[in-house]
């Protein structure tokens, strides 16, 4: 690794240095593609942010892909409801790795207003690991470039070797989660437990 | 549009044998509605929709309703023999109203621009499957309704021509609109339970034998 106070000094006199890693994360982290689909209200905040007010294609985020093979992101955009929660969680497992998920809303993060129904997902966490929560209901424009801009830093601060090395570059974390089964009285299982590790009960 | 009284009548007279109800509504709507008896619900719907008068050719929504079992408490005054004399005496008396599955139609006529007219289908009971005859081959706009409360409250529709679930899961087997249905046991950590949450934050307590008693440890 070069001496960042070196590298700088070089800059100045003209002589650009930079390392696989940097070159590497830059050119992902501006080429994020999204796949397209909504699932409920949040979808239209995030047309919004990809047309031409919000402009998600200042970020390299505009390119929304209508598969999963071509997706390198995927914005959990609405409620997710138990009778969707299996599709989507195949639609991530198509996904070809390293594979991003940004839980827009209050739906996709718990539930939100649904939450205890018998019909809506609390919270897509429970199937898929996710990488920006974003509250809100529905959060704004804003918010999903926030957590666009968030992913990027991740991004970029994701190492290629090393100990600290990133989570899709080691060989034992998998890249497909299993899909769950439609039970008699909800989702079988209703959470995997893998990827999902709510806090323990306490008494109050 | 005409009363609903003079609609019930031409209807009985128009189909023979057909025995049509007027439910009354207390409520600030003020607005009754026609009880349909099973063996002519088809009948009489075909009626409203094609007699020339009515012409309710729309079907704007089909809702159900679960209805519990009820006593309603009345007091009456009745009079009685007290001593030898006669006088007036407040009673309370009790009548039984068996609960029953309900589906309302609301109906509107395109042509004559009036309505909604408010047709009501009871169940027998509250059993799982009971039947009613389905309005769909008249108002062909109520396939999908019918079919949504058959999925949440369980209403079989005899004569509907693809009745299946359409909101849950086909392997689901509860209907999770009907008031006895209990929610699978799901809860999970709430930052500050209250009120029914904090109940059911109870029920998942680690146990703790030693001080709440002998009964709670496990027996060797």
């Amino acid at each position: 690794m070069i001496d960042e106070s070196l590298k700088g000094e070089l800059q100045k006199q003209g002589i650009w240095v930079t390392s696989m890693q940097e070159l590497y994360n830059w050119g992902r982290k501006n080429s994020i593609w999204p796949l397209q689909f909504g699932l409920a209200c949040c979808a239209i905040e995030m047309i919004a942010t990809a047309a031409s007010r919000y402009d998600l294609a200042r970020f390299g985020g505009e390119v929304f892909r209508p598969s999963p093979r071509q997706a390198d992101l995927m914005i959990v955009a609405g409620t997710v409801t138990k009778k969707m929660a299996p599709q989507i969680v195949r639609l991530y497992n198509q996904m070809p790795d390293p594979k991003y998920v940004i839980s827009m809303g209050a739906c996709a993060i718990s539930g939100g207003p649904f939450k205890q129904g018998y019909n809506v997902l609390k919270g897509i966490d429970r199937y898929i690991p996710v990488d920006v929560y974003i509250p809100g209901c529905p959060p704004r424009p804003e918010a999903l470039l926030h957590a666009f801009m968030e992913l990027q830093r991740k991004i970029d601060g994701q190492k290629l070797s090393g100990a600290s090395q990133a989570e899709f570059l080691k060989e034992n974390t998998p890249s497909e989660y299993p899909v769950p089964a439609f039970g008699a009285h909800d989702l079988e299982p209703p959470a995997n437990l893998d990827v999902f590790h709510p806090p323990a009960i306490e008494r109050a | 549009m005409e009363s609903i009284e003079e609609m019930k009548a031409r209807a009985e007279q128009a189909i023979s044998g057909a025995r049509l109800e007027i439910v009354p509504n207390p409520g600030p709507a003020g607005q009754p509605s026609l009880l349909l008896d099973h063996e002519h619900a088809f009948a009489v719907a075909n009626f409203l929709r094609a007699d020339p008068a009515l012409r309710l050719d729309y079907c704007s929504n089909v809702t159900g309703v679960d209805w519990l079992d009820r006593t309603v408490k009345k007091k009456v005054k009745v009079k009685k023999l007290v001593d030898g004399v006669e006088k007036e005496i407040e009673e309370t008396q009790e009548e039984f109203f068996p609960g029953y599955l309900e589906a309302v139609y609301h109906v509107y006529s395109i042509e004559h621009k009036h309505g909604p007219v408010v047709v009501r289908l009871r169940t027998r009971d509250r059993a799982e499957g009971a039947p009613l005859p389905s309005l769909t081959p008249v108002w062909r706009s109520a396939e999908f309704q019918e079919r949504e409360i058959y999925d949440l409250y369980g209403i079989h529709f005899e004569g509907h021509p693809d009745l299946r679930r359409i909101l849950m899961w086909d392997e689901f087997t509860d209907f999770p609109m009907r008031k006895d249905y209990r929610e699978p046991d799901d809860y999970e950590y709430e930052p500050t339970p209250h009120d029914e949450v904090l109940e059911k934050a109870k029920q998942h307590y680690a146990p703790r034998p030693a001080e709440d008693g002998a009964e709670h440890l496990a027996a060797d």
